[in-house]
C-alpha cells in the first residue's frame, strides 16, 4: 500500500473536523480510560492505607521535579513543531520533532537512574502495595513515552519531505496527552505524604 | 512502494490475508467468528453431556474430570463472548456495513483496519495455544476472580491463566482500534446528505456499542495488567494479606463486563430495526426514540456493574442504588422493543427467515429482560445468585443476541455479502430447530436454578447439599435439547456453504431495501459505489402508495420520484 492510495472515506469530513485529528482525539479518550482507572484504583487503595506514606517517601522527589520540568519543555518543542508545520515549513517541523524525542530521552533516563537506585534500595514492584502501583503506573507511562518517541521519528522522517505535515500536530496532541498524565502521577507518587 | 506492486494483481495470500478492504476484513472476522463458535459450541456439548450424564464418557471428548470441566466452561464463556459475539456482531457487521451503509468506499483508515483483525487472530491464537501447554487452558471462569486467578496453585492452571489474560487484553486492543475506526468513519466519511437522524440504526448502533466498549474497557484493561503482575512478578494487587482487595478485580471486572452486555447487545438491536422495517415494510415507529433510548441504555449501563456484586460484601446501601439503577435500565430497553413492536403494527409482513429471527430476537429477549429484574433486585439475587437462574437468565440475553440476531442478520445479508439467496425452507426448518431447543434447554434450568443447583458444579451427585437426585431428569432433559439443537446448526452450515454455488442469483436487491447498501452489485465490488451516492432522505422510506414500487431509497433524488 502506498500513501497515494487513501480511500475517499479518509479525506471527506463530515464533522469538520480533519479525520486524522478526530481519531487522535478518540485514541486519547479510549487511553484516558485505561489511565483513569488505574489512577482511581491507585487514589482509593493509598486513601484506605495511611501505612502507604511511608513507602512513598522514599520516592526521590528531585528526580520527579526534573523529569516534570524536561517533560513540558518537550511538549513546548511539539507546540513548535506544529506552527512550523502549519507554516509548511516540514524541515523545521522535523527537528522540533527531534528536540522533543531528544526531552523524551532525557526523561526516559532520569527515570531508569531513579529506578535503578530504587531497586538497589531493595524497592521492586512486589515489595508492597504502594511499590506496586509505582512501578506499574510510571512503567506504563513510560511505555507510552517510549511509543511516542518512535512515532514521533517517523512523523519526523515524514515531515523532512514535507510529507504528511497534518500528524506533525495530531503526535504532538498525543505527546500532550503524554504530559498531562504525568502532571497526576508526579503530585500522587511523589508529592503526596 | 514501487509502482509495480501496485498494479500487480494480489495474490491469494496477499488478498485473503492482508487485504484492507473493509469487505474482506469483516469476511475474516465473520469466518474466524464462526468458527470459534463450532468450538464454543463443542465445549458446551462436552460439559453438558457430564451434566446430564454423570461420569460417563462423552463421544468424541472422553471422561469429563473436574479440572476439564472447569476449563471447559471457562473456554466457553471467554470464546462464546469475546471471540464469537465480539467479531461477529460488532466486527464482521461493523465492517461489512458501516462504509457500505453510509455511502463511502472504505473505512477511513483502512490499514488500521487490517491491524485491528491481524490482533485478533493473534488473540485467537495466544488463546487455543493455552490447550497445548501445562495444565491445560484457564479454569477459573469467564470472570476470572482472585485469588483463583491469581493464584496458579488455586486455579491449577498457571500457564493457561497467562495467556488466558494475554488473549483478551490483545482482544480489546483489537477491538478498540477496530471501534475508533468505525467511529471515525461514521463521524467524518458519510455520504453527502447523510444527517445525523439519516444514519440506518445498525450502523448508529454498532458505534454507540464501539464507544461503550472504548469507554468500559480501559479500566479492565489496567486490571488486567494488575492480575498479569499478580499471576507473574508476586505483586498483591488483588491479595488481602499484602494490602490488596480482591473486590477490586470484580468492581473493575464489572465495570466493563455489564456495559459488554450492551456492547453485544446494541448491534443486535440495529440488526432487528434493519430486519423488521424491510419485512413489515414500514417505517421504524419511533426512529429519533429509539435513538433516545439507546443514549439511555449507553448512559445506565455505566451505572449498574455493581449488581453482580450484591453477595461479595458491598455496603448495603450501595446495593440498593445499584438495584434501582438496574431496574432503570430496563425502561429504555423495553421502550425499544415496544417502538419495534409498533413497527410491526399494520405492517404488511412478511415471514421470510430473517424476519423470522428478528422476531425470534424480540420475543426471547424479552424473558431474558424480565428474568433480569429478578436478579437486578438485591433481595432475590441474595437467593438467585450463582444459581443455574443466572445461567439460564443471561443465555436468554445472549443467545437471541449472539445466534438469533446474528441468524437474521446473516440470512438478511447473505444475498449481499455474496450474491445468492440462501434455501428458503432450509432457512426455515434451521429456525424452528435452533429456537425450539433452545427453548428446552433453558426453560429447566430456570427451574432447577430456583431448586438450587449452583452453577460450576461438575457433578451434582460428588456433593451431599446439591445432590437433588429428583432434578436430575431436568438436567437430562436441557442436555438433550441443545443436542438437538446444535444438531440443527448443520443444517445452517450445509445451507450457508451449499448456496454459495447453488443459490439462485440474487441481484442487488431481493429484500426491496431502501438503504445504501442494496444500490450497488452483490457482492459489492472494490470500492463499493461506482459513483458515490448522495442521500436524499432516511433509511425507512417504505410502504409508500403511489409509487411503482413500495419504497424509495436514499440515494434517489426527490424529483426523480415526482410523477
Amino acid at each position: 500500500m502506498s500513501a497515494s492510495a487513501k480511500p475517499i472515506a479518509n479525506t471527506r469530513s463530515g464533522t469538520g473536523i480533519p479525520t486524522v485529528r478526530l481519531i487522535t482525539w478518540w485514541v486519547i479518550a479510549s487511553e484516558i480510560v485505561i489511565f483513569g482507572g488505574l489512577l482511581a484504583t491507585y487514589v482509593m487503595h493509598r486513601l484506605g492505607h495511611p501505612e502507604w506514606t511511608e513507602a512513598a517517601s522514599h520516592t526521590n522527589t528531585w528526580a520527579g521535579a526534573f523529569n516534570t520540568f524536561v517533560l513540558l519543555t518537550s511538549s513546548l518543542c511539539a507546540v513548535l513543531a506544529h506552527q512550523a508545520a502549519d507554516a509548511h515549513d516540514g524541515p523545521k517541523a522535523a527537528k522540533m520533532l527531534r528536540l522533543t524525542v531528544l526531552g523524551g530521552l532525557i526523561f526516559l533516563t532520569v527515570k531508569g537512574f531513579e529506578w535503578t537506585a530504587d531497586i538497589h534500595e531493595g524497592f521492586v514492584l512486589s515489595s508492597g502495595g504502594f511499590w506496586s502501583f509505582y512501578y506499574t503506573l510510571a512503567g506504563l507511562h513510560g511505555l507510552h513515552v517510549l511509543a511516542g518517541m518512535i512515532i514521533m521519528l517517523i512523523v519526523a522522517a515524514d515531515a523532512t519531505k514535507n510529507q504528511e505535515l497534518q500528524r506533525v500536530e495530531c503526535i504532538g496532541l498525543y505527546w500532550h496527552f503524554v504530559d498531562i498524565v504525568w502532571i497526576f502521577l508526579f503530585p500522587l507518587l511523589y508529592i503526596a505524604r | 512502494m514501487s509502482t509495480e506492486v501496485q498494479h500487480a494483481e494480489p495474490g491469494i495470500f496477499h488478498k485473503y490475508f492482508f487485504s484492507t478492504d473493509h469487505k474482506m476484513i469483516a469476511m475474516q472476522y465473520l469466518f474466524t467468528g464462526m468458527a470459534m463458535a463450532l468450538l464454543g459450541g463443542f465445549f458446551a456439548y462436552a460439559f453438558r453431556m457430564q451434566l446430564g450424564f454423570p461420569n460417563q464418557h462423552v463421544p468424541g471428548y472422553g471422561i469429563v474430570t473436574p479440572a476439564k470441566y472447569n476449563a471447559l466452561v471457562t473456554m466457553h464463556g471467554s470464546v462464546m463472548i469475546f471471540w464469537v459475539a465480539m467479531p461477529v456482531l460488532i466486527a464482521a457487521f461493523g465492517n461489512f456495513l458501516i462504509p457500505l451503509m453510509v455511502g463511502c468506499d472504505d473505512m477511513a483508515f483502512p490499514r488500521i483496519n487490517r491491524l485491528s483483525y491481524q490482533i485478533f487472530l493473534l488473540s485467537a491464537l495466544v488463546l487455543l495455544s493455552s490447550f497445548l501447554v501445562k495444565g491445560g487452558p484457564f479454569g477459573g471462569a469467564w470472570t476470572a476472580y482472585p485469588p483463583l486467578s491469581a493464584v496458579g496453585a488455586y486455579n491449577l492452571t498457571p500457564i493457561g491463566a497467562t495467556l488466558w489474560l494475554l488473549a483478551v487484553a490483545l482482544e480489546f486492543v483489537a477491538f478498540l482500534l477496530g471501534g475508533i475506526n468505525f467511529t471515525v468513519t461514521t463521524m467524518n466519511s458519510r455520504a453527502p446528505g447523510m444527517k445525523m437522524y439519516d444514519i440506518p440504526l445498525v450502523v448508529w448502533m454498532i458505534v454507540l456499542a464501539s464507544i461503550i466498549f472504548m469507554c468500559s474497557a480501559g479500566p479492565l484493561i489496567a486490571g488486567a495488567v494488575m492480575l498479569l503482575f499478580d499471576q507473574t512478578m508476586s505483586t498483591g494487587f488483588f491479595d488481602p494479606t499484602r494490602g490488596g482487595d480482591p473486590l477490586l478485580w470484580q468492581h473493575l471486572f464489572w465495570f466493563f463486563g455489564h456495559p459488554e452486555v450492551y456492547v453485544v447487545l446494541l448491534p443486535a438491536m440495529g440488526i432487528v430495526a434493519e430486519v423488521v422495517a424491510v419485512f413489515a415494510r414500514k417505517k421504524i415507529f419511533g426512529y429519533k426514540t429509539v435513538l433516545y433510548t439507546t443514549w439511555a441504555v449507553g448512559f445506565l449501563s455505566f451505572v449498574v456493574w455493581a449488581h453482580h456484586q450484591f453477595v461479595a460484601g458491598i455496603d448495603p446501601r450501595m446495593a440498593n442504588i445499584f438495584s434501582i439503577t438496574t431496574l432503570l435500565i430496563s425502561v429504555p430497553i423495553t421502550e425499544m422493543i415496544f417502538l419495534y413492536i409498533a413497527t410491526l403494527y399494520g405492517g404488511s409482513i412478511h415471514l421470510d427467515t430473517p424476519m423470522l429471527w428478528a422476531l425470534g430476537f424480540i420475543a426471547e429477549f424479552m424473558i431474558g429482560g424480565v428474568t433480569g429484574i429478578f436478579l437486578g433486585s438485591s433481595g432475590t439475587d441474595i437467593y438467585l445468585h450463582d444459581t443455574y437462574f443466572v445461567i439460564a437468565h443471561f443465555h436468554y440475553t445472549f443467545v437471541p443476541i449472539a445466534i438469533i440476531a446474528v441468524y437474521a442478520g446473516i440470512t438478511f445479508w447473505y444475498p449481499k455479502m455474496f450474491g445468492r439467496m440462501l434455501n428458503e425452507t432450509l432457512g426455515k426448518i434451521h429456525f424452528w430447530g435452533t429456537v425450539i431447543p433452545f427453548n428446552v434447554i433453558f426453560i429447566p434450568l430456570f427451574i432447577t436454578g430456583t431448586a438450587g443447583d449452583q452453577r460450576r458444579v461438575y457433578s451434582y451427585a460428588q456433593f451431599a447439599e446439591q445432590s437433588r437426585p429428583a432434578l436430575q431428569h431436568l438436567r437430562t432433559t436441557s442436555t438433550i435439547a441443545l443436542l438437538v439443537m446444535l444438531a440443527f446448526q448443520f443444517v445452517f452450515l450445509f445451507n450457508f456453504f451449499w448456496s454459495l454455488r447453488n443459490g439462485p442469483s440474487a441481484g442487488p436487491n431481493p429484500w426491496r431495501s431502501a438503504t445504501l447498501e442494496w444500490t450497488v452489485p452483490s457482492p459489492p465490488p472494490h470500492g463499493n459505489f461506482a459513483e458515490l451516492p448522495t442521500v436524499y432522505r432516511g433509511p425507512y422510506e417504505y410502504g409508500l402508495p403511489g409509487l411503482a414500487d413500495d419504497f424509495l431509497p436514499q440515494s434517489v433524488p426527490d424529483q426523480a420520484v415526482g410523477d
